[in-house]
């Protein structure tokens, strides 16, 4: 049998993946930027399979995190059952927004997004179980199955790296099923998908839904790995950040989000103990950089020319 | 399919890159001193310590030699930008990669509670400076947190019990919103209560506002005798200017519960003439705070802080433990701690109790009018000393576990 090139270089990234521990790599700074990229994963479905532009992503990335902070420090419940209540809630969030969002289009729904994401973030102040500014902090991370503990970075770093493949190859399985290729034609073309007979907006709420609750994924296994869930995570600066993601590693490609969350995570580690908060500025920089200079982000960019190249190759 | 290759490659490149820039290596060699500080450097509190603390931190470093148990003392620093997750992520990240031995966590008490528990996990020193909540040093100790230069008790049993003292009995207080706000505002109100005054309302202000007109007005409106500012920093400096642009101090006399030298010097005394205020370290005390004080004016230009000089001390008082253990090992290291007299330019005969409080004396003090300063930074003068068990409350009133009673 031979295996397609795609599936090689797939398989060499996994392999990499698997020896970080081994390389003296700091697995918790993998698994931050393992959980963005989940998150960043879950908007490009939206985004870049739906056409559908969220501002306020962190809304259901955040409300997880709090969840499953919430339930391993008050309660004590297994890890699994604590991911499942953040992500079901999430879930449930992005049921109720997207529902109420993909009444309109454009920037009108962006807007509806962004003002639901900042009822949650008041929310999330102000109620009194998630500690306000403070936040919750030191979140055990029990163990998975009852028996595998999670204490250990590098069991985490595993447990981590599982569930980010699992979103990975969910995600293309979605974007190449019938589902997936429905999402696609209302991206590109809303009457076009309406006058063919499909009922659009049930697509959008399924799509808005699949996406909220992968992002609550992201932001529970978060809150397990920092051991802590706090107002960042809620913030609409962490929507804007997953949008940033998303368009530099390149909209519309499976890889991208998670290339886009390895460049922004790298430069706040790497920045924030030399220029402190300048952090935001320079990756604004980058942002613009990327705007204007390389739209289709880095994944998106080295395809097209890698597209070009075989093009004129083969003529 | 096969065009994707480059493409997979590449990415798999970067990613690669990515990590790799953060293969912080190989686990500093035991027994070096690593001293990290984790603190404001850039917002609200970037003045109180921010980076004056590290050059306190580097003059300690280089009073003591530069090197200790052999080695040379390594220091790293870094901004948490008043986001737990930023200071508990690094704080953890240089315990597992640098062999960080204590850490010096500067203001914010949502941040310092974020980091004591990483202390608590990681078994590394932590010396919170500048956080008041105390919370640090009760239902969240640890037995590796030190809680350095005050806390909100000894803040309030200060200012609370002068200001009801000179006849201000009906308290108003403007309160920030977070644990160190509603700690303090706790703390002053039984103070207040058990002095024989009334609290007659509060609001919440959010970290960081910049316009409290509405806040004042509810203040003015309250019928109070004193408006308590239960507030630090950029916030305390805002909100006191604003309160006197309103002609709020015509009515109500403010009462800061948490004011820094820097803060005076950015109001000006004719703003500020008057006010009292509770601080933990001033540079005009005696001779060796002067010679401190003077020291340091010359590395930076500004005298320091009470929570600058508490972190100067505070890493004397950590290396000095080590020289005494011999040792960097956490637990050898916090019993030298709690055995150890702290003498120095900054406490007299200081110590540090079992639930982490490093007890001393503090100050009440009055800013002097701009006729009665006689020099650049002469802002105070001395209303009260408390001595250490008074300001810092009897430790049969600690909540901390660790407290055997």
């Amino acid at each position: 049998m031979r295996l397609s090139s795609s599936r090689i270089v797939e398989l060499l990234l996994l392999a990499f993946a698997l020896c970080v521990p081994l390389l003296g790599i700091y697995p918790v700074f993998v698994m931050k930027l393992l959980c963005f990229g989940i998150f960043a994963a879950a908007f490009n479905l939206l985004l870049g399979f739906s056409g559908l532009l969220s501002f306020g992503h962190a809304a259901y990335f955040g409300i997880a995190a709090y969840i499953t902070a919430w339930l391993r420090v008050k309660t004590g419940l297994p890890t699994e059952l604590a991911i499942l209540a953040g992500v079901a809630t999430s879930a449930f969030a992005g049921l109720v927004i997207g529902t109420l969002a993909i009444r309109r289009q454009g920037i009108y729904f962006a807007m509806i997004t962004l003002a639901l994401a900042q009822c949650m973030y008041f929310f999330c102040l102000e109620a009194s179980f998630t500690g306000g500014e403070n936040g919750i902090q030191g979140v055990p991370r029990g163990s998975i199955l009852g028996f595998i503990g999670l204490q250990s970075d590098v069991t985490m770093y595993f447990f981590v790296l599982i569930v980010a493949v699992a979103v990975y190859a969910g995600i293309k399985q979605i974007v190449h099923s019938p589902f997936g290729q429905v999402l696609r034609a209302i991206g590109e073309n809303e009457p076009r998908a309406i006058s063919l007979g499909y009922s659009v907006n049930r697509y959008k709420v399924l799509a808005f839904v699949l996406s909220s609750t992968l992002a609550g994924l992201g932001g529970s296994l978060k809150a397990l790995v920092l051991g802590l869930a706090t107002l960042s995570d809620v913030h609409q600066s962490t929507s804007g950040e997953v949008i940033l993601m998303t368009l530099l590693g390149g909209t519309g490609t499976f890889l991208g989000p998670f290339v886009g969350a390895g460049v922004v995570v790298t430069l706040q580690e790497y920045l924030s103990d030399r220029v402190g908060a300048w952090v935001t500025v320079v990756i604004g920089a980058v942002f613009v950089a990327c705007v204007l200079a390389f739209r289709a982000g880095i994944v998106g960019e080295i395809a097209k020319r890698y597209r070009r190249e075989t093009a004129t190759s083969s003529s | 399919m096969k065009k994707l290759t480059l493409e997979m490659m590449l990415s798999a490149a970067v990613v690669a890159l990515g990590a790799l820039a953060f293969n912080g290596g190989a686990q500093a060699a035991s027994d070096q001193v690593v001293i990290g500080d984790i603190d404001d450097m850039s917002a609200v509190y970037a003045d109180v310590i921010g980076q004056g603390g590290v050059e306190a931190v580097k003059m300690a470093i280089e009073d003591f030699g530069g090197s200790a148990l052999g080695k040379p003392i390594t220091f790293l620093s870094a901004d948490h930008q008043n986001k737990p997750d930023i200071g508990a992520s690094k704080y953890r990240e240089w315990a597992d990669q640098s062999g960080l031995t204590m850490l010096l966590g500067g203001s914010n008490t949502g941040v310092s509670l974020a980091m004591a528990k990483v202390a608590a996990e990681k078994k590394v020193p932590f010396f919170a400076v500048g956080a008041a909540g105390s919370s640090l040093t009760n239902k969240d100790c640890t037995a590796y947190t030190v809680h350095y230069s005050y806390d909100t008790t000894s803040l309030a049993n200060g200012t609370a019990s002068a200001m009801v003292q000179n006849g201000g009995k009906k308290w108003f207080f403007l309160t920030a919103d977070y644990a160190f706000g509603t700690q303090l505002q706790e703390a002053a109100t039984k103070v207040v209560e058990k002095s024989g005054g009334t609290v007659v309302g509060s609001v919440r202000v959010p970290l960081g506002t910049t316009d409290f007109s509405s806040f004042l007005l509810q203040a003015q409106g309250s019928g109070g005798d004193v408006v308590g500012l239960a507030n630090a920093g950029a916030d305390f400096v805002n909100s006191l200017k604003s309160a006197n642009e309103f002609g709020i101090s015509a009515t109500m006399k403010p009462a800061a519960l948490l004011a820094f030298i820097s803060d005076i010097h950015a109001l000006g005394l004719n703003t500020a003439k008057g006010l009292y205020l509770t601080t933990g370290w001033y540079w005009d005390l005696n001779d060796t705070t002067r010679a401190f004080g003077k020291r340091y004016f010359a590395n930076t230009g500004k005298m320091p802080t009470m929570n600058q000089a508490g972190y100067y001390s505070a890493t004397l008082t950590y290396l000095n433990a080590v020289k005494a253990a011999g040792t960097t090992d956490s637990d050898k290291v916090m019993a030298e701690l709690h055995k150890a007299k702290i003498n120095d330019m900054f406490a007299k005969d200081g110590y540090i109790r079992e639930d982490g409080v490093m007890v001393h004396e503090m100050y009440v003090m009055q800013v002097k009018s701009p006729e009665e300063s006689k020099a650049p930074w002469d802002y105070y003068k001395l209303v009260k000393t408390l001595p250490g068990e008074e300001a810092f409350g009897p430790l049969s009133d600690s909540t901390c576990p660790l407290v055997k009673k």
